[in-house]
C-alpha cells in the first residue's frame, strides 16, 4: 500500500471516531476520544530521530493499515486452558483481539468492595466511577499510541478495590490475538484503583492464537493509595509475528508498594513503556525485567522512575539475552526532583550477546536534582562466563547443555522473585523452549 | 561562625582572576556570515584553492543543518549573523620575527595569564604555540622541535608550508558535515594548531597551546589537527582562559587527532572559559568536536580534561578504534557552579578487533548548575573481543544543583563485554567533621575531599598541568559550600 493510500486509511479510521462514535456513549469519554483522535492524527507514528524512539523503528508497524478488529474468533475453553498458566487459581478475564469473551472468563467468587469487571460492562451501568480513572494517568499527549489507544479504545479491564479489601486469588487478565486478514490492530486499556490499604495481584498476559499477525496497543493506569499494594505481572509472550506496544503509568501515594514483573517472550516488534510515579514519603517500587531475543524479534522496553518526593525508593533489574538476529532495547531513568532527598534509587542492566547477529543497546540512566540522596546504576553486556563453563564441562556436562544452564540461571534470577508459583514455573518453560537446543529443559526437569 | 561566614561572602564575591581584556588594535570583519566572508577570510589568510572550495562545500552543508537540541542545555536562540567571524591582531600585518617585536601589550596579557612565554616556556621546558583570539603569535622552540623532525606550528602556517599534509589529513576524522557546529568551524575556522610526529619520533618535550578569546562578539573557531605516523608518540596540552565580558560568545572549536601503527597521543585539556556571573550572565558558549581516530595498530589516544569553565559546555572528546588492538582512553572531571550548564562526556566507537577503552568521569556539581554526563560506547559486529569499562561519578553540593547520566551501550558483537557503573552522592557530614576536628577549614576540607574524589583523573595530567587543574578546582567551587 502506498504512503497515499495508508494516510487515507489512517485518516478514515479518526473521522470515523470523530463523527461516529456510538451515542450512548458518555460525553466525557466521547470527549476524551475525539480529543486523542486529533492528536494521533496530528502526530502520527514517531520516527527514529525522535531521541524516545531511537533505537526502534515502527516502520513496520507504521506501513501497514491495520483493520478494526471484529473479535469474533471462535476460542474455546480448552485453547484458554493451553495458554493460560498450568495450576493458577485465578479469577480470569479473557478478551480476543481487545474485546471481552464473558463466555470464557470466570469473575467468581469476589469479596466484598472489590470490583473486577469489563471496561464496556462498567460503561454500561457505572461509568460515572470510571471518569476519574481512565485517561487521567496515560495522557494523550505521552505518545502517539497512547493516543491511538484511546481514541480506538477496544474494551479493557476495571479492578477497583475499597479500603482494607485484599484479593486472595490473583486476577489473571488473558488478552488473545488472532490471524486476520486484513490484519488488525486492539486497543485495550486496563484501569486498577487500590485504595487505602488493600492488595492485589494481577496477572496482565498475552498470548496469540495460530499465526496471529495483529498489532496490540495497549495502555495500563495503576494507582495506588496509602499503604496499597498491587503486584502487576505483565507477560508479553505473543507469536513472533505480532506486534506489541503498550504503556503502564503507575503512581504511588504514601507507604504504598509496588512490584513490576515485565517479562517478554514473543513478538516481532515490542515496545514497552513503563512510567512510575512515586509521589509522597515511604513509597516503594520494584521493577524486574526480562527480555529474549531471537530470530528477528526486537523487543525495546523504557521504565522511567519519578522519584517525586522525599524517602521514596526504588529498585530495578532488568536482564536481556540476545540470540539469532535479535535486537534488544533497555532504556532506564530514574529522575530524582529537587526536594526528593532521602531518595534510594538502583537500577541495574546486565545483558547476554549470545549470537554474531543479535544486538543489545542499553541506555541507563540519571538525573538528579537532589543531593542527599543514594542513586547508583550500573549497565553490562556481556557474555557467559568461561570459568563457569569449564567448572560445568569438568564435571561432565557437555557444551551446549552447560551453555543453556548457564543462560536460563541467568534469566531465573529475574524469574525467581516472581512469588506467584504457577506464572514462574510456566514462564520458565516457554523460556527454556526458546532457548537453542539447551540443557534448560533439563534443568527444569 | 560570623567570621567564617564573611569569609565565604568575600570568596564568593571574588570576582573572575582572569577577566580583563586587552585594548589593542585589531582587525575584524564586520559581523554577519555568507560566502562573501568566507571568500574574504580565506583570502586574508592567502589560502590555496582547495582550502577556500572545502569552507565553502561545509558553509553550504551547514546552511541546510539545524542546530542540535538533545543536549540537556537551554539557552537562547544564538543569532548567527551577529558574529563577526574573523579577528586578528593587527600585529600580524608585519609578521613578528621574534618575541621582541610582539606588541608588548599582548605580552603583558599572557603574563597576567600566569604564561611568562619565553621564561616559563624555557624553564619547563614547553613549547607554546600561543593563539590570541584566531591567528598564531609566536611560537617558541620550533627549531629543537624541527630537528627532532616535528613539525609544530599553526595551522595557517601548515597550509602554506605543508599543504599535502593538510590536505591529506584535513576532515577526515570530522568531515565538514558532521555536525551543526563542526560544519561551522569548517566553514569560518580562522587558525588553530598543527602537529606532525614523524615515523619513530618520540616528541622531546610537551606541546602546548593557550586559546584565548578576546575581542568583543567574534566566536573563535580554532582548529586543531594532529597526526602521529607509525611508533611515534606526543603529548599535547591545551588550556583556556578568557576575559570577562557580558555577552555570551560563542566557541566551536575542532580537534582532529590521527594515529597510526604503534602511535600515542595524549591530549590534556583545562578549560577555564569565563563561566558567566552569579546569575548567569555572560560567559562562553563551549560547543566542541573533539574526535580521535586509532588507525593504526596498537595505536592509542588518551584524552584528559578538566572543565571548569564555559557557561555552557557541549563536548564530546572521542575515539574511533579501527586498528587491532588499538586503544582508547577517557579521563574528565567536569565542575559546574552557579548557573553553569555541562553536557559532555565521550564516544568510544570499537571497530577493530580486541580493541580496549576506559572512560573514568567525574562530575561536580554547586550552586544551580546542571552537569550531565553523555557518554556512547559502540562496538560493531566484527570487533572481536572489545572491552570497555567506564566509571561515572557524581557528587554534588548543595541541593539547587543537578547531576545527570546518560550512557549509550550498543554492543552488537557477542565477544565484546561493556561494564558501566555511576554513582551520585554528596560530601558526607562526618566527612567534614573528622577534617575540621583536625583543624582545617570547612573550605579547605571541601577541597580536599575534591581534590580525592578528582584523583584519578588528576593523575593522568602532566605534571604542571594537575598543579594548575588543583587550584583551578579550588576557585571554581570557591563559595559552594558554607
Amino acid at each position: 500500500m502506498n504512503a497515499k493510500a495508508l494516510s487515507q486509511h489512517y485518516a478514515e479510521q479518526v473521522q470515523q471516531v470523530r463523527d461516529g462514535l456510538p451515542a450512548e456513549l458518555p460525553e466525557w469519554l466521547a470527549g476524551r476520544r475525539r480529543g486523542a483522535a486529533q492528536r494521533f492524527a496530528d502526530a502520527g507514528f514517531p520516527d527514529p530521530r525522535q531521541e524516545e524512539w531511537k533505537y526502534t523503528n515502527v516502520r513496520p508497524i507504521a506501513t501497514k493499515p491495520f483493520a478494526t478488529a471484529q473479535a469474533d474468533a471462535p476460542v474455546s475453553e480448552e485453547t484458554i486452558r493451553a495458554l493460560g498458566f498450568e495450576g493458577l487459581d485465578a479469577c480470569r478475564l479473557v478478551f480476543v483481539d481487545g474485546r471481552f469473551r464473558g463466555e470464557i472468563s470466570d469473575l467468581d467468587g469476589l469479596p466484598e468492595g472489590a470490583t473486577v469487571r469489563s471496561l464496556s460492562a462498567m460503561l454500561g451501568d457505572d461509568s460515572a466511577r470510571l471518569e476519574p480513572l481512565l485517561g487521567t494517568l496515560a495522557h494523550d499527549r505521552y505518545s502517539s499510541f497512547a493516543a491511538a489507544n484511546m481514541a480506538f479504545l477496544s474494551d479493557g479491564a476495571v479492578i477497583v478495590l475499597g479500603k482494607g479489601v485484599r484479593l486472595e486469588r490473583p486476577v489473571h487478565l488473558l488478552l488473545v490475538g488472532s490471524a486476520g486478514s486484513p490484519a488488525t490492530w486492539n486497543h485495550p486499556r486496563v484501569v486498577v484503583q487500590a485504595a487505602e490499604g488493600s492488595e492485589v495481584t494481577i496477572v496482565e498476559h498475552y498470548a496469540d492464537l495460530e499465526g496471529a499477525n495483529g498489532f496490540t496497543n495497549t495502555v495500563t493506569e495503576l494507582r495506588a493509595d496509602a499503604g496499597a499494594q498491587i503486584h502487576h505481572y505483565l507477560v508479553q509472550d505473543h507469536a513472533d509475528s505480532a506486534y506489541h506496544i503498550g504503556s503502564v503509568f503507575v503512581q504511588q501515594r504514601r507507604d504504598s508498594r509496588v512490584t513490576s514483573h515485565n517479562v517478554n517472550l514473543g513478538g516481532r516488534l515490542v515496545r514497552h513503556d513503563l512510567n512510575v510515579d512515586l509521589t509522597e514519603p515511604g513509597a516503594e517500587i520494584v521493577l524486574n525485567g526480562l527480555f529474549l531475543v531471537g530470530g528477528r524479534q526486537h523487543v525495546d522496553t523504557h521504565t522511567r522512575v519519578h522519584h517525586s518526593s522525599p524517602h521514596t525508593s526504588s529498585r530495578e533489574q532488568y536482564r536481556g539475552i540476545g540470540q539469532g538476529h535479535g535486537r534488544g532495547v533497555f532504556k532506564g531513568r530514574v529522575l530524582v526532583e529537587r526536594g526528593a532527598q532521602k531518595t534510594d534509587a538502583q537500577q541495574h542492566s546486565a545483558n547476554l550477546l549470545l549470537s554474531p547477529n543479535a544486538e543489545i543497546d542499553t541506555k541507563p540512566e540519571l538525573e538528579i536534582y537532589a543531593d542527599d540522596v543514594k542513586c547508583a546504576h550500573g549497565a553490562t553486556v556481556g557474555q557467559l562466563d568461561e570459568t563457569s563453563l569449564y567448572y560445568l564441562r569438568s564435571r561432565g556436562i557437555d557444551a551446549e547443555a552447560a551453555r543453556g544452564m548457564l543462560v536460563f540461571a541467568f534469566a531465573d534470577e529475574v524469574l525467581e522473585r516472581m512469588e506467584l508459583e504457577p506464572v514462574r514455573t510456566s514462564i520458565e518453560r516457554r523460556l527454556a523452549a526458546r532457548l537453542p537446543e539447551s540443557g534448560a529443559m533439563d534443568v527444569i526437569g | 561562625m560570623s567570621t567564617h561566614s564573611q569569609d565565604v561572602e568575600q570568596l564568593i564575591k571574588r570576582e573572575y582572576k582572569y577577566g580583563f581584556s586587552t585594548d589593542i588594535d585589531q582587525e575584524i570583519l564586520p559581523p554577519g556570515l555568507n560566502e562573501d566572508v568566507i571568500r574574504a577570510i580565506s583570502a586574508k589568510k592567502n589560502e590555496p584553492e582547495f582550502m577556500l572550495n572545502w569552507r565553502l562545500e561545509a558553509y553550504r552543508h551547514w546552511l541546510t543543518m539545524r542546530e542540535p537540541s538533545w543536549a540537556h542545555v537551554h539557552y537562547p536562540k544564538i543569532d548567527y549573523q551577529s558574529i563577526s567571524y574573523y579577528a586578528a591582531p593587527k600585529s600580524k600585518e608585519d609578521a613578528p620575527k621574534s618575541l621582541d617585536e610582539v606588541d608588548p601589550k599582548l605580552l603583558e596579557t599572557y603574563e597576567k595569564l600566569g604564561i611568562p612565554l619565553h621564561e616559563r616556556a624555557r624553564l619547563a621546558g614547553v613549547a607554546v604555540d600561543a593563539v590570541f583570539d584566531s591567528v598564531s603569535v609566536t611560537t617558541t622552540f620550533k627549531e629543537k622541535l624541527a630537528e627532532a623532525g616535528v613539525i609544530f606550528c599553526s595551522f595557517s602556517e601548515a597550509v602554506h608550508n605543508h599543504p599535502e599534509l593538510v590536505e591529506k589529513y584535513l576532515g577526515t576524522v570530522v568531515p565538514s558535515g558532521d555536525n551543526y557546529f563542526a560544519a561551522l568551524n569548517a566553514a569560518v575556522f580562522s587558525d588553530g594548531s598543527f602537529v606532525y610526529v614523524p615515523k619513530g619520533v618520540r616528541c622531546p618535550m610537551e606541546l602546548s597551546t593557550y586559546f584565548r578569546i578576546n575581542a568583543m562578539n567574534t566566536g573563535q573557531f580554532e582548529r586543531t589537527l594532529i597526526i602521529a605516523e607509525e611508533g611515534s608518540h606526543v603529548s599535547y596540552l591545551e588550556g583556556c582562559t578568557a576575559p570577562q565580558r557580558d555577552e555570551n560568545q560563542l566557541h566551536a572549536a575542532v580537534v582532529e587527532l590521527i594515529a597510526l601503527d604503534d602511535a600515542e597521543i595524549k591530549y590534556s585539556t583545562v578549560q577555564n572559559w569565563y563561566p558567566g556571573d552569579e546569575e548567569g550572565k555572560g560567559g562562553i558558549y563551549n560547543f566542541v568536536t573533539k574526535r580521535g581516530e586509532c588507525r593504526g595498530r596498537n595505536s592509542k589516544i588518551s584524552w584528559t580534561q578538566v572543565e571548569a569553565g564555559s557557561a555552557i559546555t557541549w563536548k564530546y572528546p572521542s575515539c574511533v578504534l579501527l586498528g587491532e588492538n588499538s586503544v582508547g582512553e577517557f579521563y574528565s572531571v567536569a565542575v559546574g557552579n552557579n548557573l553553569q550548564q555541562i553536557d559532555s562526556g565521550t564516544k568510544m566507537v570499537h571497530v577493530g578487533k580486541n580493541t580496549r577503552s576506559t572512560i573514568i568521569s567525574k562530575g561536580i556539581s554547586a550552586g544551580r548548575a546542571n552537569n550531565a554526563y553523555r557518554g556512547l560506547v559502540k562496538v560493531v559486529g566484527g570487533a572481536d573481543g572489545a572491552r570497555n569499562y567506564t566509571q561515572c561519578d557524581s557528587l554534588l553540593l548543595g541541593d539547587r544543583c543537578g547531576a545527570h547520566t546518560y550512557p549509550y551501550i550498543e554492543v552488537k558483537n557477542p565477544t565484546a563485554q561493556v561494564e558501566h557503573e555511576a554513582t551520585t552522592s554528596k560530601i558526607g557530614d562526618d566527612q567534614i567533621f573528622y577534617l575540621k576536628q583536625r583543624g582545617i577549614s570547612e573550605e579547605d576540607a571541601v577541597n580536599m575531599i575534591v581534590n580525592g574524589f578528582c584523583k584519578e583523573v588528576f593523575g593522568e595530567l602532566p605534571m604542571e598541568f594537575a598543579v594548575e587543574a588543583q587550584a583551578l578546582l579550588a576557585v571554581s567551587l570557591e563559595g559552594a559550600v558554607g
